[in-house]
């Protein structure tokens, strides 16, 4: 049982100039349930556009998706996604943008509200609940973010480079807490991110694409156990081995983006 | 209030004061700023024409106002959050508002007074027609500017088109709706005094008195009208803004 990636395409057709765009390959790939699985890829490549088709924000031109051997309906409660800009609503405080959607649901107000304020607790928000996003660091809204997407308890949770703009010690701390609070659920999270260390340091196994149109390049099992130590042997082991891989691709057809290689190589 | 707020008025208020009171200003053409207060507690205590109170009159003003802007916001809202949200609403009415808008709110008095006769009617129709297309078009902007990535986020909250509407494009836009809000009460109650010029049945209003004011030659009276006018209209601003604020507080 899991979710199931069946020779998905996306082709986006008709831009302002009517050129098209091949962003996914038929993409086949198979996630257990619980797992953690990252993705990486170079810029561009189509992993937004991955999340977003399955998130039923974009549909796909060939292929499907399939939960536990069903097909994902648009607007499914199965999934939640967590943006790369937080998104959170900004005339809302923080229990208010976690409460949206339990209120979407209906949930009469007490109910939600308990609910939320667990939600604050354990997100470490305690003091801030009435706050404005405006009013919150980089990290708390992003844990206003992803509490928001959990009080939903969706089955697979999509994050799109939700540290990536975070400083590099805040960064390091919400890995730790999202292991901790997904150790602890064991929903299925994709995780798209730019940095190697990161998905290193959080994940089960890693999917690594292609430039665009985004294929497979490779899969990944991180089998050793946590709590890992990012600058141990095993971590920088694994670690060379999806750079030159990264490398290797940026390296055909002679084109290479040398601002997202350097990207890459920061940790 | 910082000093240099208020100095300069004040400074040209003497000197005017002062100019007139040696008779270097007719009296007929400008009374003195002291003139003008004796004028307005006049319109107080007497009336003008005598007898019609400055305040009945300032309330059948503000009735007026507050009807035509009342529907011209309650119209104006929900239609701008519509056009904003559909490309295709939007298509279909523009070119409709943009024939309509550039027609001034007083060259519609003749066709009103056809349609509603002399009377609160014409005059809330007039001031409808100058606050609805500022606050029409500042909601559609509003709806505009909203982040799209915000309703996609409540996409993924499994928010309904509706709730999309009430929940994220109405919340969303409401600073704008705010400034449409502002900007539609001051061209309201500008046109309205100047509706008040051509007539009204009930002899009350602020354009009315400062008219009649005019007929029987009382320039003060006139200056004091004017006086009323600019001092209700920046309280209403004033108003509007505090209320803002507090409804704003998210905007920081
Ligand atoms: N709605 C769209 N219309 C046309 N092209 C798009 C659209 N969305 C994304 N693209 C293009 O698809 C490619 C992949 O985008 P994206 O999925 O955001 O990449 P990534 O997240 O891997 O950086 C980019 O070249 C982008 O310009
Ligand atoms: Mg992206």
């Amino acid at each position: 049982m899991g979710l199931e990636i069946l020779g998905l395409s996306k082709t986006f057709s008709g831009g302002s100039r009517g050129e098209s765009v091949h962003v996914l390959d038929q993409l086949q790939h198979r996630i257990d349930n619980g797992r953690f699985v990252s993705l990486i890829g170079p810029s561009g490549c189509g992993k937004t556009t991955l999340l977003r088709i399955i998130a039923g924000l974009e549909k796909a031109s060939v292929g499907k998706v399939l939960l536990d051997g069903k097909e994902m309906v648009r607007g499914s409660e199965d999934v939640g996604m967590v943006f790369q800009e937080y998104a959170l609503f900004p005339w809302r405080t923080t229990l208010q943008n976690i409460e949206m959607g339990l209120e979407i649901r209906g949930m009469d107000k007490v109910r939600r509200r308990s609910i939320a304020m667990e939600y604050i607790k354990t997100f470490d928000l305690n003091g801030f609940e009435h706050r404005y996003p405006r009013e919150l660091s980089g990290g708390m809204k992003q844990r206003v973010a992803i509490a928001r997407t959990l009080v939903m308890n969706p089955r697979v949770v999509l994050m799109d480079e939700p540290f990536g703009s975070l400083d590099s010690q805040t960064r390091n701390a919400m890995q730790e807490f999202l292991l901790k609070i997904w150790l602890k659920r064991g929903d299925t999270i994709i995780f798209v991110t730019h940095n190697v260390e990161e998905a290193v340091f959080l994940s089960d196994e890693i999917v690594v694409l292609s430039r665009r149109p985004a294929r497979m390049l490779e899969r990944i099992e991180v089998a050793f156990p946590r709590p890992r130590d990012r600058t141990g042997e095993v971590c920088n082991h694994i670690r060379r081995d999806i750079l030159k891989i990264l490398e290797e691709e940026m390296k055909r057809e002679e084109v290479r983006d040398e601002d997202h290689w350097n990207r890459l190589q920061s940790p | 209030m910082k000093k240099e707020s208020y100095l300069l008025p004040l400074l040209l208020i003497l000197i005017w004061q002062g100019l007139s009171s040696l008779y270097w200003i007719p009296d007929y053409k400008l009374p003195s700023p002291i003139a003008i207060l004796l004028g307005l507690k006049d319109l107080l205590w007497i009336g003008m024409p005598p007898g019609n109170l400055l305040h009945k009159h300032v309330l059948y003003s503000l009735y007026r106002v507050g009807l035509g802007y009342g529907v011209a916001a309650l119209l104006a809202i929900p239609l701008g959050l519509l056009m904003g949200w559909s490309p295709r609403i939007r298509r279909m009415i523009n070119p409709l508002i943009e024939l309509v808008r550039p027609i001034p709110p007083l060259a519609w008095i003749p066709i009103a007074i056809v349609w509603f006769g002399i009377g609160i009617q014409s005059a809330a129709f007039i001031i409808f027609l100058g606050a609805f297309f500022p606050i029409l078009l500042n909601t559609i902007a509003g709806v505009l500017s909203i982040n799209p990535i915000l309703v996609e986020a409540a996409r993924t909250l499994h928010a309904t088109e509706k709730k999309i509407f009430l929940k994220v494009l109405l919340p969303g836009s409401i600073p704008s709706i705010f400034v449409g809000m502002r900007i539609g009460i001051g061209i309201g109650w500008m046109t309205l005094v100047a509706a008040e010029f051509t007539g009204v049945k009930e002899g009350y209003g602020v354009g009315y008195m400062i008219m009649t004011a005019r007929d029987i030659q009382r320039p003060d009276q006139i200056l004091a009208g004017m006086l009323v006018i600019g001092l209700i209209g920046l309280l209403i601003n004033a108003g509007l803004r505090t209320f803002e604020s507090r409804v704003l507080r998210w905007r920081g």
